[in-house]
């Protein structure tokens, strides 16, 4: 009886399997690639994977970094990009044609510390610039004590961690800082690998996440994913309206719900959200918006949008699944425009 | 084991013997002109490649040599922001952990040189510490970082505490240590090899006029082969000075010239492995590049240099 019912299970979900590939196999055998930001790669293999079960369409991403994504899009051996930061003026010039960015979900960066006891702690933007430029040098400092009354602060020193890896988490992590202080502005500025002051360099979140767990009184700055899931202690942020924010997918997403430019490429660093948590990012898909380039076919063109499409849409659901935030209405609202005009010889694909 | 292979090679030419070949005889010719043109192939090859891969870094760095010229070496910023490269930093990072790691290295690498090529030539103790050693070079290099990580570094930073330093723990010395390990057994089986070769008319005549072992080994094996020696410890600081992935997890990764052996640093190799993924902006990478390029020069340098000393030393004969 048993292994009956073991075979007619079987041989219904092979039924089952075969009739769905069937009624959706309008994609069948397209194969999409495209590489860049090793952030959201983990999300992106989901979707892709679902997209795959039903569209039967196949999507190869690799994690090779934003600036190699850019980079392989440029030099067009990639149907998409992503990336972490939006393209700047020059890098879009260089490929010679236009680009729109479509931003997927929404990243958070965490500063996150190992104290005895790890007590929550609450800083300012200046006390954090004041730290990873190297002027606080203790954690008793007045400055950190103001913000956290009853909480005891050892007489330790200061070890601060950042990546040393180019990376789309200190490009975030440094816009932040870039806007809020002239100083780190003027010293350090805004970049995916800048000159930094003070402190030890880990590779990758785990570099930087070994160290500060092993070294007694450090201080860095993780994806908010990476925080939650290693369980590490990390600090309520105080925005530019006042308030001190808990990082999380809600305050990251609210984050994004301020007035976007038609091009989504925005910094959503420095928030004018009431609620929003302040150092948060869109991540994008880059695509050109003319799609016949390099001999590519139609359905390639035709593909490659319909993905992004759904990535927006359907994909959405997924996001907060895998610990990251989800696109605000809004977002999705300029997204689908810009999807509009995606054109193979001029005219759009999508209707 | 030589024995027996070298017994299997003449049975071989033996049995070629007994039944001569006569389309063997008549292309013999032309054999040997293509052995040798398979040979010759493989040597122009690696020429061009190693030409290759010369120009294409010259020709890769040409943008940062531009711009920073000289300037380059004596630099000590290495700014993305601003454009502004200079090499120093990782210069002293390389040299400084290389030439660290090899003052750690040589005492163990040579005296198992010492111990497997004079005191237990064979025997089971012999082969179990010679097959540990080569092991050791068999560990992949991310193991070392791992174990670096997790051994070595709770105890540098202990240290660190008395000392009242910030324990970090990840510096050039940490890095040092573990490379020092990494590379002891290129130097320790070349070591053994060489005094293996040390002829025992030589040893027994220095023990027939009554030397001791001790004074054996220190007027006739280690003068005999000491160019073979140097030869295994120029081979593993190469070794050092190139290794990456171990460096880069446990040297700090900070880009300024280390104050002290305990200080947080770079390496050429790391801050390449370190920065070129996300790099997209022309002069970053090719300053990159031209980083690559100093590490081959030093690399080259530190090969001609073990050729002269070995050349000097080597006894006659």
């Amino acid at each position: 009886m048993k292994t009956n019912f073991l075979k007619l299970f079987t041989i219904m979900s092979v039924i089952v399997a075969f009739t769905f590939s069937l009624s959706s196999q309008n994609l069948k055998g397209v194969e999409l690639t495209g590489s860049g930001a090793t952030f959201p790669e983990p999300l992106y293999k989901k979707m892709f994977d679902e997209y795959n079960k039903s569209t039967g369409a196949k999507v190869n991403y690799q994690g090779i970094g934003s600036g190699g994504g850019i980079k392989q899009l440029t030099e067009k051996v990639t149907d998409f990009g992503g990336t972490d930061a939006f393209m700047s003026e020059d890098e879009m010039k260089k490929t010679g044609a236009d680009i729109i960015h479509i931003p997927t979900c929404i990243g958070a960066v965490v500063v996150t510390y190992n104290l005895p006891g790890n007590p929550k702690l609450r800083m300012s933007s200046d006390v954090i610039t004041d730290i990873f430029l190297g002027k606080i040098l203790k954690w008793n400092d007045p400055k950190i004590a103001a913000e956290n009354t009853g909480v005891k602060l050892p007489d330790l020193k200061i070890s601060t961690v950042h990546r040393s890896d180019g990376s789309g988490t200190t490009f975030v992590f440094t816009d932040y800082l870039s806007k809020v202080s002239k100083e780190w502005k003027e010293k350090v500025g805004t970049d995916k690998s800048p000159k930094w002051l003070t402190g030890l360099g880990g590779k990758g979140n785990p570099g930087v996440a070994g160290l500060v767990t092993q070294i007694p009184g450090s201080i860095g700055y993780v994806e908010l994913i990476y925080a939650l899931q290693n369980k590490m202690a990390f600090v309520d942020v105080k925005n530019k309206s006042g308030n001190y924010v808990t990082a999380s997918l809600k305050t990251s997403s609210l984050s994004a719900d301020i007035a976007l430019p038609n091009d989504t490429r925005i910094s959503i660093t420095d928030t004018d959200a009431k609620d929003g948590y302040p150092i948060s990012s869109f991540t994008w898909l880059i695509l050109y918006k003319e799609q016949n380039y390099n001999n590519r076919t139609e359905t390639n063109a035709k593909a490659v949008t319909n993905l992004a499409w759904w990535v927006i849409h359907e994909g959405q659901q997924f996001p907060e699944k895998l610990d990251y935030s989800p696109l605000p209405k809004s977002a999705i609202e300029k997204a689908e425009k810009l999807l509009k005009s995606v054109a193979y010889n001029g005219k759009p694909i999508l209707k | 084991m030589e024995n027996q292979y070298l017994n299997s090679g003449d049975k071989n030419i033996g049995v070629e013997k007994s039944t001569p070949n006569i389309l063997h005889k008549k292309n013999w010719k032309l054999k040997e002109k293509i052995f040798k043109i398979v040979l010759l192939f493989a040597g122009v090859t690696i020429l061009l490649i190693i030409g290759g891969i010369i120009l294409s870094l010259l020709f890769s760095s040409i943008p940062s040599l531009k711009k920073f010229g000289f300037s380059f070496i004596i630099g000590n910023e290495w700014d993305p922001v601003n454009e502004k490269y200079g090499a120093l930093p990782f210069l002293i990072g390389t040299a400084m952990t290389g030439f660290l790691a090899l003052l750690i290295s040589l005492p163990f690498s040579f005296s198992i040189s010492i111990l497997l090529g004079e005191y237990f030539k064979k025997g089971l103790l012999s082969s179990f510490i010679k097959t540990m050693t080569e092991l050791l070079a068999g560990i992949p290099s991310v193991i070392y970082g791992f174990w670096g990580l997790f051994f070595v570094v709770p105890i540098i930073r202990n240290v660190e505490m008395i000392f009242g330093a910030i324990p970090y723990g990840v510096g050039i010395l940490t890095a040092s240590i573990v490379l020092g390990i990494m590379i002891i057994p290129y130097s320790a089986s070349i070591g053994r090899e060489v005094l293996e070769l040390v002829p025992n008319d030589l040893k027994e005549a220095a023990y027939s006029l009554g030397a001791t072992r001790y004074e054996v080994i220190k007027t006739v094996s280690i003068p005999y082969s000491i160019s073979g020696i140097i030869a295994g410890i120029i081979l593993s600081l190469g070794r050092a000075l190139g290794e990456t992935m171990a460096v880069t997890m446990l040297i700090g990764n900070m880009n300024s010239i280390p104050e002290n052996i305990f200080a947080p640093g770079q390496t050429i190799a790391s801050i390449i492995a370190n920065q070129f993924n996300e790099a997209n902006n022309e002069l970053h990478i090719s300053a990159m590049i031209e980083l690559g390029l100093l590490l081959l020069v030093m690399s080259a340098i530190i090969n001609f240099l073990g050729k002269y000393i070995i050349k000097k030393l080597s006894v006659e004969g």
